[in-house]
Parts: C-alpha cells; sequence; structure tokens
C-alpha cells in the first residue's frame, strides 16, 4: 500500500484513493494519420519496462479525479516526487 | 486436579481465580494469568500433539511466538473452531476447549507415529513430491490422503458469528514490541508529544521485564515497568496495544496489527462486542523493539518432550510459577542461559548437570551457579536424549573445539528436562517483510536487519544487543529521534542504571556432534514444526540444492505456521558448513507477512456477508422487490432480471415479458445506465474526439448513438447521447462502463486536450430513468403528461423533449433499445418510484408489464443491437461489429481509435466479424461461448471460426437467435457453421443478419 | 393533468445549455419524494427510540433532499470567486476546506470543482442565480437527486469514521470545517468536519444503502440512534 502525495490535494493520501494509469509521458501523436503502422504501435504499445526511477501516471479516482505523474522506484518503491501534468520531472530516470 | 508443575509461590498469576479447561477429553485447571502452556505444564501434560510427518510425541518447547509444537486446534463449538492458535500465547479462560492438531486417534497414541519409526529414512525430504507424482491423474486422491496425514488443523464448518473488524490508524511512530527497549522508546516519543502506538503481541506490556531479577535505576524491573505504563497511559497521544500482534510490515510504513480483543475472555465474544481487530497503521516513523528468540541447539531426539528452550524455561517459572519438570540438564554454548539453572535451582528442585560447549566457561554466572553446587560440566554437550513420551536421560559428551566431533566418552545423566541455548537470534521478520536484505553478525552470530528504505529505526535485542542498560538507551534514543524526526522537539535525555553482569563471549555451536554421522545418529531437529532435520538439510544439500531458498522449498524447512523462528538460524548454519561455505555465503530466507497466523476473521473485517461488495439499488429497488423480482448483478447494481410470477419458469416469464412489450408496453428500469453531464464551449467537439461517429450537426433536441473506441480501435463502450444546448450534452454509457468512461473523459481532457473547455459530471445517481416500450408506450405516456407533444411528427424518433411526466419535471428521449416506439423517461431520482407508480395506474389498461435485463436483452438480440462487453471483448472494431456506419472517416480530427482502426491487423481479410446464426432446430439455443468450425468431423484441434456472443429463445421469432463471430462472417452469408458441444452433440446454424426482426425499423418510428 | 402547472415545455434550439427546474410546482396533488435513505425509515426509528438517544454513542441523521449543485470553474479566476461569493454570501473556500451559512453551505471537491448544497427547494433559483452571476468557462449541474448527506454526531463517531475510511480523522488533520473527498468502507464519500463531534458524509444515492448498513454495523459497539431530519424544508410543501 503506497502512500501518495496528490499534487492538488497537496496531502498524502492512501493508494487505495488512486487508480494506476500506466507509463507517465506517452503523448498521443499530433498527427495520428501521418503515423506509420510501426510508430503507431509504439505508441499504443510499447513501454519501458524500468528498473529504479520510473514515471508513471496516476488519477486521484477517489479524490479530486484529477492526473498527475509519479517518479518512483520500481524496485524499492520509493516515490522521490509527483507532478502536476505538463510539469517536468526533477529525476530523469 | 492437582497442578503438580505448580509451584507454591511466585508467577503474575491470580491464584485467587482457578479456571477449569478442558484439553482432548481431559479437563484441568489453572489460573487466571496462565497461558493454555503454562497451565499444560503446570498439570504436566507431556505432549501437546504430534509432529507434522513422523508423528512423533511433541511437547512445549518455547513461550511465546516461536513455539513449533504447541499448535492447537481451539473452540468449544463448531462455529468458534480456530485452527493453528500458539498454547504459548493463547490466555486461559475458563471453559477453554481445544485439543492437538494432529494425532489421529489422539496425540497420545498415534497410529501414524510406526510409519514415522519405521521411517524417518522411508520418509526423506521430498518425500511427497518423490512419492506422489505419478500418475498425475491420481494427485487429487493422494492430496486428501495428505492432508488428512498431514493434520494442519481444521476451519469450522458453521459461520463464525462473531464480528470482526479494520481501524485504520495514523502514528508519528508506532513502536512494535513493548519490552524495554519498545517502552522506553514510547515513553521519549510519547513525552515528546507525538502520537505515539506501543503494539505488543503478549497479554501485558513488558516482555523480558516481566520475568525479570534485573533492577532499574535502584527499583525491580516490574516496578519500573508499572510506573512506565502508568505515565504512558496517562498521556493523550499514547495508544497502548497489548494482545496485539505487529504481523506486517508494508511499503511506505503502512503496518497491520491484529488486536485479539475477547480470545482471551471465552469461546465468543460478548454481544456487541469486536472479538478481533486489524489496526492498519500509516506511520510516520517506525521502531523495531522486537527484540529476539532463542535459538535451542540442534541434537539427537531434541524433539522429546522435555527438551525446551532454556529461557522458556526461566518464563515459566517466573512469570507463571510453573516448573516443567523435576529435573533439568541445561545445555548452553553462553553466559546468558546459567540463568535458567540458577530459576530452577532457586525454585527448589534439582539441576543434575549444565553442560556449556565451551572449554572455559568464566563469567559472572558461572561462578554463581558453581557456587550453589550445580555441576557444571566444561567443553561438553547433550548428544543426544533417551526416553520415550519424556526425556529420560541426557547423553553427554565432550566435544572437540571446533564443535565438530564427539572426543570424549558418553554420559547418561537421568533427568526429565533437557533445555538448550545456542544464543540468540535478532526478530527481523518484520524488517524482512519490507524487503531489506538481513546482514550476519559474526560477533553476535545472528542475522540483523539491513538497509532499508522505510522510515525506520531499531532498538534493542533486534539490533543484537541483549543487555537491558543497552536495551533501554537505544529504545530511549530511537524514540526520541523518531518523535524528532516527526517533527516534535527534543526530550530530555533519561539515563538508566542498571548493575551489570559480566558476561564471556559465546561459542558459535548451532548443530551438536554426535558419535555416529548426521545420517545415522538419532534424528536431530531443526524445524520441529516441519519435521526438518540436520540429515534432511545435508541430503537437500547433496542432491544438488545450494541455494538456502531451494532447501528451504525442498525440505519444507521453515514453511510451518511458525515460519522457522526457532530452526531456520541452525537450518541455515548446518547448510552453509555442508556446502563448505560460510553462513553470510549461504544468506538467509526470507521471512514474509503474517509474523504470526491471523484469523480469516480479522482479515476480512466487516467486509462479509451483507457488506462484503456494496449493493447498488435504484430508486425504484423497492418495488422490483416487492413485485417478486429476482435480480442479476451488472457491476455492483442490482438490476432486475425478470419478474416471474408465481409458478412461472425464468423461460416463461421471459417470454410473456418479451410478448407483452412487442404486442403493448412494457417498463424497463434503466437508471442503472452510466449518465455524464458534459458542459462547455467545446463539448461538441470533445464528444467527436471521443466518439467514432459524427457530432457536428447534432441540433439541440436531438440525440445519436454513439461508439466509443480505444487507441487500438477496438470498440469498449457505447450509448447515446442528447444535446441538451449548444455547449450541454448528456451522455449515457453502459452500466458497468460508467465510471470508466468518466475517467477515460476526464484522461483525454486533463493529459491530451487540456485547452478544450468542457466539464464532465456524473449525473448517474441523480436520474431515474423508466423506459417504456411498445406500440401502446405512446398512449400510456400521454395519460400522464399534457405539456409535450407527443405527435410522431412533433416528437420524432431520436429526439428529446422536457416537460412533465406524473406532474414531476422530466426529460424523455425517445429512443429505443427495443425496435419499439419506446421512451425513456428522465426525472430526478427522488421521484423515480412516484413516477413509476403512476405509470402502473394508468398503465392497466395497457396490460403494462415490467420486463428486467434478461428480457431486454432477447429484445435488444431480435434487433442486432449489440451490448458492449458481452457482444465486444476489445478485440473487434466497428466494422467488426457491421456497424462501418457510425465511422465519421472524414472528421477533421482523428478521433481516438481512427488511427488504430486503419492498422494493417484491422484492414485484413478474414476478422471474425459479428453475425446473425440460426440453428438449423429452431427450438435449439446454442450455449452461449459455444465454438463455431466448419468440419465437427476434422481432426483436433480443430480450426475455430469464432464463437456465439448472445444466445436467447426469442418468443417473438418463435425460434433461438444468436449473435456470435465469425471468421470474415459478414461474407457468409447463407453459410452453416457448427458448434460442437461438451456433451458430443453438434448444433448446426446458418450465418445470417443479426437484425432477426423488423429489419426495416418500421416499429420504431411509429 | 390541468392542475399541474408547468414550468418549461419545450425546446429551445438556441440555448447555450439546459437548466431545468426538476422540482414538482406544488399543487393540489401531492408528489412523494423518496430520499435515497427512504425506504430504511429512519424517521420512524427516531421516533420509536428516542428514549435511547442519549445514552447512544453516535447519533445519526439523513440530511435528505437537500438541492445539491456540483459547480465547476476556474478558483484562479477572480471574478468567479467574486460572482459565487455574490450569489451564495459565502467565501469559495480553498483547498479541502468548506464554507457554510444557515441555508447554505459550499464544499471544496477538486481544484474547479465546488458543491453547494441549499434547501431542496431553492435548486433551481440558485442555479438560475448563479449562472446570471457567472461568465466566460464555468459549469453549473443539478446532482440533488443523485446523493444525500449522512450526519454523524457523538462521542464515538471518530471512531466509526477510522473503522470506515483510511483518511486520517484526528483533531490535528481534520479540523472542523475541513471536507475531504475519500474512501468510506468500499464505495466513496465527501466527509466533512462540521463540529467538534459532528461530521457530515456525502454519499452517492446508489450506494446509501450500503452506507447506511455498513454504519449500523460499525456503530453497534457504541450504540446507534438515529435523528429525524429537522431540515427538510422539501418535504413540507410538497406533503401539504
Amino acid at each position: 500500500m503506497l502512500y501518495i502525495y496528490c499534487p492538488h490535494c497537496e496531502e498524502h493520501r492512501e493508494e487505495e484513493e488512486f487508480h494506476y494509469g500506466g507509463q507517465a509521458h506517452v503523448a498521443r501523436p499530433k498527427d495520428p494519420d501521418a503515423c506509420t503502422d510501426a510508430e503507431w504501435a509504439d505508441y499504443l504499445y510499447f513501454r519501458k519496462n524500468t528498473r529504479g526511477w520510473h514515471h508513471e501516471l496516476w488519477v486521484h479516482a477517489a479524490g479530486c479525479r484529477k492526473f498527475f505523474n509519479i517518479t518512483r522506484d520500481t524496485v524499492s518503491y520509493e516515490i522521490k516526487e509527483t507532478y502536476k501534468i505538463g510539469e517536468q520531472p526533477a529525476i530523469s530516470e | 486436579m492437582a497442578q503438580k508443575n505448580r509451584l507454591a509461590t511466585g508467577g503474575r498469576i491470580n491464584r485467587n481465580r482457578q479456571l477449569t479447561f478442558k484439553f482432548g477429553d481431559n479437563v484441568y485447571s489453572g489460573f487466571e494469568g496462565d497461558t493454555l502452556a503454562s497451565a499444560l505444564l503446570a498439570n504436566g501434560v507431556n505432549i501437546v500433539g504430534r509432529s507434522f510427518k513422523y508423528r512423533r510425541p511433541r511437547g512445549i518447547v518455547a513461550a511465546g511466538a516461536d513455539e513449533p509444537n504447541a499448535i492447537l486446534q481451539m473452540g468449544a463449538s463448531e462455529a468458534t473452531q480456530t485452527p493453528n492458535v500458539r498454547a504459548t500465547q493463547q490466555e486461559l479462560f475458563s471453559g477453554l476447549q481445544c485439543r492437538p492438531t494432529n494425532g489421529w486417534p489422539n496425540e497420545q497414541f498415534d497410529l501414524m507415529s510406526y510409519i514415522g519409526k519405521v521411517g524417518g529414512r522411508m520418509m526423506p525430504p521430498g518425500f511427497y513430491y518423490k512419492t506422489f507424482m505419478y500418475p498425475a491423474s491420481m494427485w487429487e486422491t493422494y492430496e486428501s490422503y495428505i492432508r488428512k496425514a498431514a493434520g494442519l488443523g481444521r476451519s469450522p464448518t458453521e459461520n463464525d458469528a462473531d464480528s470482526y473488524d479494520h481501524v485504520n490508524r495514523h502514528a508519528d511512530v508506532l513502536v512494535v514490541g513493548a519490552g524495554p527497549a519498545g517502552l522506553a522508546a514510547a515513553l521519549a516519543a510519547g513525552r515528546a508529544g507525538a502520537r505515539v502506538i506501543l503494539a505488543d503481541e503478549q497479554s501485558e506490556l513488558g516482555g523480558s521485564l516481566l520475568h525479570s531479577d534485573d533492577t532499574i535505576n535502584g527499583e525491580p524491573a516490574t516496578d519500573w515497568l508499572a510506573s512506565v505504563i502508568a505515565e504512558l497511559s496517562a498521556l493523550d497521544n499514547v495508544l497502548l496495544l497489548s494482545r496485539a500482534t505487529v504481523n506486517g510490515y508494508h511499503d511506505h510504513n503502512f503496518l497491520t496489527i491484529h488486536e485479539r480483543r475477547t480470545d482471551h475472555l471465552a469461546d465468543r465474544a460478548e454481544t456487541g462486542k469486536v472479538r478481533q481487530r486489524m489496526h492498519r497503521v500509516r506511520a510516520g516513523w517506525v521502531v523495531l523493539a522486537t527484540g529476539a528468540h532463542e535459538r535451542p541447539l540442534v541434537y539427537g531426539n531434541n524433539d522429546l518432550p522435555g527438551c525446551m528452550l532454556a529461557s522458556a524455561v526461566s518464563v515459566y517459572i517466573k512469570r507463571y510459577g510453573v516448573i516443567p519438570g523435576q529435573r533439568l540438564v541445561l545445555m548452553t554454548t553462553n553466559d546468558f542461559a546459567y540463568q535458567t539453572a540458577i530459576d530452577w535451582h532457586r525454585a527448589g528442585r534439582e539441576v543434575a548437570a549444565l553442560v556449556d560447549a565451551r572449554r572455559n566457561p568464566r563469567g559472572e554466572r558461572v561462578a554463581q551457579v558453581e557456587k550453589m553446587g550445580i555441576r557444571v560440566i566444561r567443553g561438553s554437550a547433550v548428544i543426544d536424549v533417551l526416553g520415550g513420551k519424556r526425556v529420560a536421560a541426557a547423553q553427554v559428551a565432550a566435544i572437540d573445539e571446533q564443535g565438530e566431533r564427539v572426543v570424549g566418552a558418553v554420559e547418561a545423566i537421568r533427568c526429565d528436562t533437557v533445555a538448550s541455548s545456542g544464543g540468540w537470534s535478532p526478530a527481523i521478520h518484520l524488517s524482512c517483510h519490507t524487503g531489506s536484505k538481513p546482514e550476519w553478525r559474526e560477533d553476535i552470530l545472528g542475522f540483523v536487519p539491513g538497509k532499508t528504505v522505510q522510515r525506520q529505526l531499531l532498538a534493542g535485542g533486534i539490533t543484537g544487543s541483549y543487555g537491558l542498560q543497552d536495551c533501554l538507551e537505544q529504545g530511549y534514543q530511537a524514540g526520541a529521534l523518531a518523535a524528532q524526526k516527526a517533527g516534535f522537539n527534543a526530550v530530555k535525555p533519561a539515563s538508566f542504571s542498571i548493575p551489570c553482569v559480566k558476561e564471556q563471549s559465546a561459542m558459535p555451536l548451532f548443530h551438536v556432534p554426535h558419535t555416529l554421522p548426521t545420517s545415522r545418529a538419532p534424528k536431530q531437529f531443526v524445524d520441529p514444526q516441519n519435521d526438518v532435520t540436520a540429515a534432511g538439510i545435508e541430503l537437500a544439500t547433496r542432491e544438488g540444492f545450494e541455494s538456502i531458498e531451494h532447501v528451504k522449498r525442498y525440505t519444507a524447512m521453515g514453511f510451518g505456521t511458525d515460519q522457522g523462528k526457532l530452526g531456520n538460524i541452525n537450518g541455515m548454519a548446518i547448510a552453509a558448513k555442508s556446502l563448505k561455505q560460510s553462513i553470510p555465503q549461504t544468506g538467509t530466507t526470507i521471512f514474509r507477512p503474517n509474523y504470526t497466523p491471523v484469523t480469516f476473521g480479522a482479515i476480512a473485517g466487516r467486509h462479509c456477508g451483507e457488506l462484503f461488495e456494496p449493493k447498488r439499488f435504484s430508486a425504484m429497488h423497492a418495488w422490483h422487490v416487492k413485485h417478486g423480482a429476482l435480480f442479476e448483478d451488472v457491476g455492483q447494481w442490482k438490476r432486475p432480471w425478470y419478474f416471474p410470477k408465481p409458478g412461472e419458469s425464468m423461460q416463461r416469464a421471459v417470454n410473456r415479458e418479451c410478448l407483452a412489450t412487442r404486442e403493448s408496453v412494457g417498463i424497463l428500469d434503466a437508471s442503472t445506465l452510466g449518465k455524464i453531464d458534459i458542459q462547455g464551449k467545446d463539448a461538441r467537439e470533445f464528444i467527436g474526439r471521443i466518439y467514432s461517429n459524427a457530432w457536428a450537426k447534432l441540433a439541440v433536441g436531438k440525440c445519436r448513438y454513439g461508439l466509443m473506441c480505444g487507441e487500438d480501435g477496438m470498440v469498449f463502450d457505447d450509448g447515446v447521447t442528447a444535446c441538451l444546448g449548444e455547449n450541454h450534452f448528456v451522455m449515457t454509457t453502459t452500466t458497468g462502463g460508467a465510471a470508466g468512461v468518466l475517467e477515460w473523459l476526464e484522461l483525454y481532457h486533463q493529459t491530451e486536450w487540456p485547452e478544450l473547455e468542457v466539464f464532465f459530471n456524473t449525473v448517474t445517481d441523480h436520474w431515474a430513468t423508466l423506459t417504456i416500450s411498445g406500440p401502446n408506450s405512446r398512449n400510456l405516456l400521454a395519460e400522464l403528461t399534457d405539456d409535450i407533444d407527443l405527435d410522431r411528427e412533433a416528437f420524432k424518433y431520436m429526439d428529446w423533449r422536457q416537460g412533465t411526466v406524473a406532474g414531476v419535471p422530466a426529460r424523455v428521449f425517445r429512443i429505443s433499445f427495443t425496435g419499439e416506439l419506446s421512451f425513456e423517461i428522465n426525472v430526478q431520482a427522488n421521484y423515480g418510484l412516484y413516477v413509476w407508480e403512476k405509470l402502473f395506474e394508468q398503465g392497466e389498461k395497457y396490460h403494462l408489464t415490467p420486463y428486467g435485463t434478461e428480457t431486454m436483452h432477447v429484445l435488444r438480440a431480435e434487433k442486432g443491437f449489440i451490448i458492449a462487453g458481452q457482444d465486444t471483448d476489445g478485440s473487434a472494431h466497428p466494422c467488426d461489429l457491421n456497424m462501418g456506419w457510425a465511422v465519421a472517416a472524414k472528421k477533421p480530427f482523428s478521433f481516438v481509435g481512427k488511427r488504430g482502426m486503419q492498422r494493417e491487423d484491422c484492414v485484413r481479410e478474414n476478422r471474425k466479424q459479428l453475425v446473425g446464426l440460426k440453428t438449423r432446430q429452431p427450438e435449439v439455443v446454442i450455449p452461449e461461448g459455444s465454438q463455431a468450425v466448419k468440419d465437427p468431423d476434422q481432426p483436433k484441434p480443430m480450426e475455430m471460426l469464432g464463437h456465439i456472443t448472445s444466445s436467447y429463445y426469442s418468443a417473438n421469432l418463435g425460434r433461438s437467435i444468436a449473435m456470435g463471430y465469425i471468421k470474415n462472417g459478414i461474407n457468409r452469408m447463407g453459410e452453416t457453421v457448427c458448434y460442437p458441444q461438451a456433451d458430443g452433440t453438434v448444433i448446426e446454424a446458418e450465418i445470417c443478419s443479426y437484425i432477426f426482426f423488423d429489419p426495416q425499423g418500421e416499429r420504431q418510428n411509429v | 393533468m390541468s392542475d399541474v402547472l408547468t414550468p418549461e415545455v419545450d425546446i429551445d434550439a438556441t440555448a447555450k445549455v439546459a437548466v431545468m427546474k426538476q422540482l414538482p410546482e406544488p399543487g393540489l396533488r401531492p408528489v412523494r419524494a423518496e430520499s435515497p435513505l427512504h425506504h430504511a425509515q429512519l424517521d420512524e426509528m427516531a421516533v420509536a427510540a428516542a428514549a435511547d438517544s442519549a445514552s447512544a454513542g453516535v447519533v445519526l441523521c439523513e440530511q435528505k433532499l437537500r438541492g445539491h449543485l456540483v459547480i465547476r470553474g476556474d478558483s484562479k479566476d477572480r471574478q468567479f470567486a467574486l460572482s459565487v461569493t455574490k450569489v451564495l454570501g459565502l467565501e469559495l473556500p480553498g483547498k479541502l476546506q468548506s464554507a457554510r451559512a444557515k441555508d447554505a453551505s459550499i464544499r471544496w471537491i477538486s481544484p474547479d470543482e465546488w458543491l453547494v448544497v441549499v434547501p431542496g427547494d431553492q435548486a433551481f433559483a440558485v442555479e438560475t442565480q448563479l449562472r446570471e452571476a457567472l461568465d466566460g468557462h464555468f459549469a453549473i449541474v443539478n446532482v440533488s437527486g443523485g446523493q444525500t448527506i449522512i450526519s454523524l454526531s457523538g462521542p464515538s463517531a471518530r471512531d466509526v469514521l477510522m473503522k470506515s475510511t483510511p483518511y486520517d480523522v484526528h483533531d490535528r488533520n481534520f479540523p472542523i470545517g475541513k471536507v475531504v473527498t475519500t474512501v468510506f468502507a468500499k464505495t466513496q464519500a465527501v466527509i466533512t468536519r462540521a463540529g467538534e463531534e459532528s461530521w457530515e458524509m456525502v454519499v452517492r444515492r446508489s450506494f446509501a444503502d450500503y452506507c447506511w448498513l455498513w454504519l449500523q454495523d460499525s456503530c453497534a459497539e457504541f450504540g446507534l440512534a438515529v435523528q429525524q431530519d429537522k431540515g427538510n424544508k422539501t418535504m413540507v410543501f410538497q406533503t401539504g
């Protein structure tokens, strides 16, 4: 059970209030129709399988319903930072 | 009922309150303050169970959570049966009933033990794997016998009537263990003003202080204890929990505490009282003051009743006033255990010998023991013990300095108790739960917690510091530091003065040598609970198991309910020696939650029975119940499934509901459909990006059906969206998809298109939706409204209108999921039941018939309307569903799913497509899930063409209908496919359009 | 049906948003409204057990049939905040805060969302006033039928919350006036600390029965009393 700081509520909340949304910073291509099948497949299906710091998308589903990102260590589960959509992480992977 | 081993004085028991209890079929008595174990020992009960594999008689070994043998089945009634209760942790109460877990027909005489006697060599490690592997088909038969033989206790067959719950707690500092270190930690953190929880598994806080002869600052330890508890109890910010085992240490300092609130009082909790409680604690800082477990030595026949831990013997004498035998032989590798000989001697019984493995012990306690006249045998060990159901003599022999060989003659010393101490192992279990890797410390011959990412501090025995002074000082410092780190001010340091006993270092000895090689020596048990012996571990290493984790799994060492608290370190040492490597090289196995067994009741808390899962009800639910509806679970909703008349079968009820709707008018509670209010100037643009079809021209007052796809192009939800205003829409979703769709919309809005001005809000629960359907639905509605023009031209199919129905303001949508003339009446849910009843008042003359989800399914299937989630499974795009009309590929924005459905795989030939299927025999209904093949006689594995997704008997058509996937099905109309069934029969069906009824859609346009 | 007066009849094809008066007009014929916990017959229970309520650890009351309006907008937009205040007479509360006056309250839900609760018969009027006062990008949604308020008070109310929500309800973390949307048993609730020993939870209609069952069970060890809803103005004219 993680204890997650919601950057919108500015409080720590229990993991059960949140839903996980997968890897963060996977932007939808600006012009999908111009993507090749391979590019589109890359956007759709291919994700890092990071061991260590990982940026991931979460939503405060049972709280403010806002999405945000977390930098989390996939080994120790330590959370280094949480930040709003559009903001950049302090740590890179 | 004499308690023959009860001392005349001493112990923290109330001799004025005698309690009677039943063990097996015998009645005994003990005192208030006893544990079940101390009471059994007081009564001279030697055998408390039979061992797991060899069925050897077993007695009590320990005095706490580390007890491997006295694992009992508790409960005075069937409903209160609880398996795997440690007698050492169960407090005695009057009327307690328990029996041994193993032993058939009973613990004194066990038939299985004869196999154990002949065997041992017949049942080596891996016995079950090796013996019961073939043939595979027999495994289930084997397993039931193995389970009976294994005797793992049993769960009750009746419902547990007691109540259990969870409490969520938040603490600045959680202190685990209320021994000297933990008490001092709580005291410091409490004085600093932090919110403190101090939890301990025992009935009384105090740990080793409860049987200590020490003095603290000049007063007896028990007086100090009382004053500390008084101070802590007076602090509002400190919560003291006894009988509360911290059994799991999870991520981000989340810990679970299993508190037994009434288990010490009676077989059942008093009415209204909670029997057990799980505290779910989120702690700022955790101080682990879990202490240490004494390590027994491994010697021949060391499982005979009468073989005990040295410290446990002292606990029984001093805390419970119970002496577990007449004549003691004590074997030790360290000074500390000498205390047990002193305690035994002071209790007035004989210490036959104190056997010290060290050549030349010189500590203060050694002198003290010798002064008492106790015989100390140096450089020696108990290599095995003799006896049948109880120790009769200890075989003592000199050993070499490395503790590897017997070097002297064997002397048999008569005794009934052999206490042993191989030193102490820090209780690192909780630290292991967090993933921290234990580290070996040669100086203390034990593993201590390794690095951790948790906000955790350690104090006392867990760090390998066993002296009282160290424990108190470390505890106080840890508590103060934890509070400080949690944001509280520093507290005044405290000093503790304890008379110091000089000790000499211990000898590293785990496995006592024998005159015979290990494989031929009497069994030397490492893990008595799982009958793992030193020979078994050596065999495992010889068979090639080198990783300690593999040795553990092969031998089952540490797999018992005690998790190897007693034996694991010995086992690792033996494995290391056998592998000719060091203990740190060998490493240790990792302990996992839970520390001690937890009842299912405590795990479930209140989330059971009626409260297992929320049941969601619509505003008309009470009516449905009153009118005999049976209910179907749709997500968490309880939806009426069908409304049988007395004696009516489901099929007949559904047929009646279907016919009534098509012939006159039926009514469905559609309130559960998800409804999302969408407002904002970009609402229309947003909807157009999310749905596959076109929305640019939908006028105010109109509705449209939409398909929602993932980026892969696959359909995941559908529904009708109405344009309420230029900047205002209401979207409906499937019942099960409501929450997911809202989150989907928010995801795209918040992460991809935040520039679009739009807000989404759920209004699912706000509106009650009453759907009337059938040729008379307009007439019925006309009875209840006079402000909506129901004329077919004024209020067309796919229009919505606002007005009043039965006097209640309503939005009425002329949309249809049945293919009939149909109106969905939406009123604020507080008026839902009122309007529903008014419809029935007026509906009598039209034979208004309530129908449930089953009829809804049949009617929509007759029309070929899909149900997302039933006819789709995430692998079908709109064209696969033959719904290409709902894809507006020319929309300027590349809507979600558009690029996906153009991928190579999505446009290839021979994709599975949704079609209708008519059976050759009209009365046969193909089971849903049936697989289609062209030729049922082809060799296996057959080529699968697709499967049935929806299948019903249609009373309106007088035949069965089905929808399903068929490869290239849209181009195979008229072909016949076969559906082989599990019973060997084959159902033949013809591929057809899935619109079985009114293909022109005339009925909904009347 | 001639005795029913209707506020609006047809569709305005040029309307930007559809604002709807959703309550029946007071007329000769009474229209029965049922709150989400109507079936639990709390008022009857309250009358029957009035004598026991003094010793109860928890007192429960459904504040039913209130007008619930969700307001969406930009809290950083000063004009938006001022307009809301002008209509409601309440400051637009900041993060995790609430404000209340005699007849109205407002709860922060999310950085761009608030819940306004007014007497049941005033929802339409307040929505209309807000719409007139507000400008730019905002939304108002009437959700009165979709949720209800359960108040818990008494010396053990906090203990019951501790059994039900993982959120920290300690004084230090949950002062009077604070509001959080969080997990409640296996559903969700908007929990407000209304007073020293009193709390309010906004729960969704379809989950109300589950919450009620949960609360009865959780309160068992403390004793539970049910109180009649004294602030339910809506009922007055509908039964009149």
